[in-house]
């Protein structure tokens, strides 16, 4: 079987339909399974009380939101240096969702940091460094949009992809430096060096959650790209109709 | 060919002296309006002025940097620059070069006196100059990659700000540093390196993906 043949987008398209389903339903399942332990099994924080339990989803949005932007970056490097379309599809598409997962981790690191430290924001490094994760992807995400001609947007889009890959690591290192020096003592996130074994399966299972999400959403908009872009292509003649 | 490059930029710039000078001023009335938002204690402004200096160099230096490709690209030069024999990444850091002169060495040489407004101390006037000596070169490289994506791009001015900002932040934090180092009477060495390996890093970095972003745009 040669697997080449999916890197056409015209091939890939209806696999990626046939694929949607084997991760998105059991993405719901895990969601399902993961907020039941996160809500019911997991015991109540000493500490923290109840508030704890955004962690289960806050964790898991955080690790996405770096994880999916140096997935999209590798994508876009490979789809600029084979000249591979699908491959710059797939970082365009999954930009959004890193932003998402990004944006989400903020919000619910807000809402926890109010009850739990009383305030709902501190320049903590975590927290500034995926505040600036977030500008870069809104950065790829405009750059991309303010393109019409869909060669040039992925290629630039490559550009500035790599060229934030190698600034994310200093940019976090600087950010934690910058902290230190500021602030006399480091709110740690998790605040307890041990936790107990049903808040980390129901954060892992949360995590598979997300995973499997990520991947059915970013083929669904990579459908969704491949039917734009290639609309004048006669092969997609009868599936446009 | 890059002393051509460099003379030719600096040339252009000398007959439309306006622009530089329009930089320079934004950065000063910038840097003035801190004072009469946030009030005039000493003490407060003392202790923002890095900062503040700081940001305003990053901003005043955003609005130079349109014109680093813009013009050439309007007039075809740019074009023939893509076509000659010698590496481009050279052309490219010959342009950085002259702009780095044009819009960047005024900027460190004016944002000493306007320490002065915020009675920054007359030993850290020289941490200031030095910090912008040896980061503003930052800004210049890193500010071409975003130039040469958004040539030609409408709303290519506010776009490539998007760009461009984030990846200065470690510039601006260890260029601030050092300066807020030398007010709290510890050492700004540690900060003035890690910039200058900052600097470094882009120095190789930059110019090679600016002309990657050049062939792209231009394509």
């Amino acid at each position: 079987m040669n697997l080449y043949k999916y890197a056409s987008p015209a091939t890939f398209y209806p696999l990626a339909g046939k694929m949607i389903p084997w991760f998105a339903i059991p993405s719901a399942i895990l969601f399902i399974a993961g907020l039941y332990v996160g809500f019911f099994v997991a015991p109540t924080d000493f500490q923290q009380g109840d508030a704890y339990r955004i962690i289960f989803i806050h964790v898991p949005a955080a690790w996405m939101g770096m994880f999916l932007y140096v997935l999209m970056a590798l994508y876009a490097g490979i789809g600029w240096a084979f000249n591979a379309r699908l491959a710059s599809m797939m970082a365009s598409s999954i930009a959004i969702t890193g932003a998402m997962f990004t944006l989400l981790s903020l919000v619910t690191g807000a809402l926890w940091g109010k009850p739990t430290w009383g305030t709902y924001w501190v320049w903590d490094a975590r927290m500034t460094s995926t505040l600036i994760l977030l500008f870069l992807y809104i950065g790829f995400i405009s750059l991309q949009s303010a393109i019409d001609d869909t060669r040039r947007a992925d290629r630039a889009g490559a550009v500035l992809a790599l060229v934030g890959v190698i600034n994310v690591p200093i940019i976090y290192f600087s950010v934690q430096w910058w902290n230190t020096l500021h602030q006399g003592a480091t709110i740690r996130i998790l605040g307890k060096p041990t936790i107990a074994a049903p808040m980390l399966a129901a954060m892992l299972i949360m995590l598979a959650a997300c995973w499997l999400y990520s991947v059915a959403v970013v083929l669904i908009r990579l459908r969704c790209i491949i039917l734009e872009r290639e609309q004048n292509a006669s092969r997609f003649a009868e599936v446009n109709a | 060919m890059l002393r051509w490059i460099v003379w030719r930029d600096l040339t252009l710039a000398w007959r439309r002296r306006a622009d530089i000078l329009s930089t320079v001023f934004f950065f000063i009335i910038v840097v003035s309006l801190f004072p009469l938002g946030i009030g005039p204690e000493t003490q407060l402004l003392r202790s923002i002025a890095p900062g503040v200096i700081w940001v305003a160099a990053l901003l005043a230096s955003m609005l130079s940097l349109n014109r680093l490709f813009a013009n050439d690209l309007q007039d075809g030069t740019l074009e023939q620059l893509l076509l000659t024999p010698q590496p481009l990444f050279a052309v490219v850091f010959g342009k950085v070069l002259a702009h780095w002169i044009v819009s960047e060495i005024p900027l460190v040489l004016i944002a000493p006196l306007v320490g002065l407004q915020f009675d920054v101390p007359r030993d850290t006037l020289w941490i200031l100059l030095v910090s912008l000596l040896v980061g503003t070169p930052v800004l210049s490289l890193i500010g071409s990659v975003g130039a040469a994506l958004t040539l030609g791009l409408r709303g290519g001015g506010v776009l490539i700000s998007i760009l461009v900002l984030p990846l200065y932040i470690p510039a601006l934090i260890f260029g601030a540093g050092a300066v807020e180092a030398s007010i709290m009477g510890t050492s700004p060495a540690p900060h003035l390196y890690l910039l200058g390996a900052f600097a470094i890093v882009s120095l190789i970095f930059s110019p090679w993906a600016t002309a990657a972003a050049l062939r792209i745009s231009l394509e």
